[in-house]
């Protein structure tokens, strides 16, 4: 099947005489199967939501391809609109009209039914307060009325820039529902949050942007396994016994890291390779286990914004990725840190 | 067609349209109201009381004047001829024919010769609901981030644009012509029960029509300016700004300094001067410190005559300049 979202080698730079030349995107790829709720993670200002825009429109990209639903955009976009339901940024609607108002008008411009209206109201729950203005509503209550409004043509593709922002406990937790609901129906869903314990919880796969360019994009599960480094945590059960375990471990071509109680072992490529050697040696593991990174701690570490004690990173300082020698933009695995 | 009658549904729910809208209205109202009050119909018991004012008025005067040449008479027998060198004789009572019985009536509205410049009024006060209604209508959808949900929905940029501009211009003309025939209406009231409608030929009201035309093209070229550039400002607040900004340096600065360097017709750089020979098909500026022999030998001042031909192109290229930029920046300016 054909992916449903593609981008090759977006490009988008930002002229000023006063602050020069701005890279925005800068040879971005993405590929987002259909059928699947991807996330799009990146820092601050690394160019996710100039990324959305360009896709729908509102930003002229310098160079690169797009495509969404096999068709090529911006060229194609009237054509596959209706199919698209998007919110990029902030939710923003004019604060004196209600939200009721507000999605009427939209359906009316877009030929949907209006009786859609309720019904998405409904989904959101905003069905008890549709009819008050939009000015008296909370962030997390915006946040609502633009899912509402971008769910409201029934698209085949959903793009949420930051639904989750804003939202109660109870609203995050609906959102993801919500989510997965309308994934197992058949929607792909194109998903940006800061909220990385979220996309790990509800996405099938991700793609990572640092400074305009892409740094991972996969599975989550594979993404997470190959910057997890593939160590395992060994334990013992007398803990005096560590540093012979790590002699026998190195000495079987493993690369050993002591802990204060436990060993950090890389370079076996079966786990039961330690058992046996240490078996064999009258030591018993009391705890082998595959060690695994979070999407947390494999964001950091691949945007290079983990903040460091003392230094205040600025929101431009994230990594520097060269694009690998021979690897074609679309590859979807490719990626790596500077 | 969805998005026009979207669109004027939009500005119907718009409450700052409305209001402005129902403000234009109010002075309207007001307008009629005052010339309805300050007007009354002219019949015989007005004429009489004019006669009695005027008789009164000359009586005055001939009291006035006698107790002038008692004063005369008396400073010349006291032997000082020098204010009165001629003589007292010459101290006259002015004849009762002087004194006009119609100079006393009070103000009446003829319909026939006063409607016409109303129209430049109540064109004044729509152009200017047009002006905010058309800045508004764009601006706050910009800076709400109304246009960008509408785009992504329709990612047409000109064709929102200028269906926009479309639902806003016919929604304007719709309001102009119903309050013009409103109009038209009230001050033929206030003709027949103040005043007097007679004389009313086909032609008068063909005048009256073309005017009222240009009224309306002023009035929709009033709302696509500000329209226009509260979009290329992408905010109410450019439109209103401009306007401000072109008025206070363009208009009193540039008329200042024109002032002052002694400039010839300064009313021709005057962007006022245009609108007013556009409605009122001519506008002839003087030079009062020129002076051109007219064929009897006498000194008239020299003049300059703006048509409303020519108002037309400064008006057609301005709003050309302004909308042709606001469709430029909407095609090729990101949205960001």
């Amino acid at each position: 099947m054909a992916p449903v979202l593609e981008i090759e080698g977006l490009r988008k730079t930002y002229r000023s005489r006063r602050r020069g030349e701005r890279r925005a995107l800068d040879g971005f790829d993405m590929v987002v199967e259909a059928g699947q709720v991807h996330g799009f993670l990146g820092p601050n200002g690394s160019g996710k939501t100039t990324t959305l825009r360009t896709l729908l429109g509102l930003i002229r990209p310098n160079g690169g391809r797009m495509a969404i639903l096999g068709r090529e955009v911006p060229a194609a976009l009237p054509a596959v609109a209706n199919q698209v339901g998007a919110i990029v940024e902030s939710p923003q609607f004019f604060p004196h009209f209600s939200a009721h108002d507000t999605l009427s008008l939209l359906a009316r411009a877009g030929g949907v039914p209006q009786r859609r209206v309720t019904e998405v109201l409904e989904l959101v729950g905003l069905r008890d307060r549709a009819r008050e203005r939009v000015k008296t509503y909370s962030l997390g209550m915006k946040q609502r009325l633009a899912v509402a409004s971008a769910l409201l043509k029934n698209p085949k593709l959903l793009i949420l820039d930051e639904p989750a922002n804003g939202l109660d406990p109870g609203g995050i937790r609906e959102m993801r529902t919500l989510v997965r609901d309308l994934a197992a129906g058949g929607m792909t869903v194109l998903f940006s949050s800061h909220i990385l314990g979220e996309v790990q919880q509800i996405c099938d796969s991700v793609t990572i942007i640092s400074l305009g360019r892409r740094v991972a994009a996969g599975p989550v599960a594979e993404v997470l396994a190959q910057h997890s480094g593939g160590g395992l945590r060994v334990r013992l059960e007398a803990v005096t016994d560590l540093p012979v375990a790590a002699d026998l471990l190195t000495r079987a071509g493993a690369r050993v890291t002591p802990a204060d109680d436990h060993l950090v072992v890389h370079g076996i490529d079966k786990p039961a390779t330690v058992t046996r050697t240490l078996a064999g040696s009258g030591l018993y593991v009391s705890e082998l286990a595959p060690i695994t990174a979070d999407l947390e701690s494999v964001f950091l570490e691949l945007t290079g914004t983990a903040p460091v004690p003392g230094q205040h990173r600025q929101v431009d300082q994230s990594t520097v990725v060269d694009r690998p020698a021979g690897t074609t933009a679309s590859d979807p695995t490719t990626g790596g840190k500077a | 067609m969805n998005l026009y009658t979207t669109e004027l549904r939009r500005l119907y729910k718009r409450r700052f349209i409305r209001y402005t809208a129902l403000g234009g209205l109010l002075v309207l109202v007001a307008v009629v109201v005052s010339m309805f009050l300050i007007n009354q119909k002219i019949g015989p018991e007005q004429w009489a009381a004019a006669e009695r004012q005027a008789e009164q008025e000359w009586r005055l005067q001939v009291e006035e004047t006698q107790r002038l040449r008692t004063q005369c008479e008396q400073a010349r027998a006291a032997g000082n001829t020098a204010d009165h060198p001629a003589g007292c004789a010459e101290i006259e009572a002015p004849p009762r024919e002087a004194f006009k019985a119609e100079w006393y009536l009070p103000s009446t509205f003829d319909f026939r010769r006063e409607f016409e410049p109303t129209l430049t009024t109540l064109t004044a006060v729509l152009a200017l609901v047009a002006f905010l209604c058309g800045a508004s209508f764009v601006g706050a959808e910009w800076s709400s981030g109304g246009m960008t949900n509408l785009l992504l929905w329709r990612p047409r940029r000109l064709e929102v644009l200028f269906t926009k501009l479309a639902a806003l211009l016919s929604a304007l003309a719709g309001l102009t012509v119903l309050t013009a025939a409103a109009w038209t209406a009230a001050f033929w009231a206030v003709g027949t029960l103040r005043g007097t409608t007679e004389k009313m030929t086909p032609g008068v009201w063909q005048s009256l029509g073309l005017t009222g035309l240009r009224g309306l093209v002023l009035v929709l070229a009033a709302g696509a300016v500000g329209f226009g550039l509260a979009s290329l400002g992408r905010h109410t607040a450019l439109a209103l700004g401009g306007v401000l900004g072109v008025m206070v340096v363009a208009q009193f600065g540039l008329g200042l300094v024109l002032e002052l360097a002694g400039a010839r017709f300064v009313g021709k750089w005057m962007l006022h001067t245009y609108l007013l020979a556009w409605m009122q098909k001519k506008v002839t500026l003087y030079d009062w410190n020129a002076c051109a022999v007219s064929y009897g030998g006498a000194c008239e001042p020299a003049t300059f005559d703006i048509t409303w031909q020519a108002s037309s192109v400064l008006l057609a290229a301005g709003l050309a300049l302004v909308v042709g930029g606001a469709a430029w920046a909407m095609r090729r300016r990101d949205i960001t």
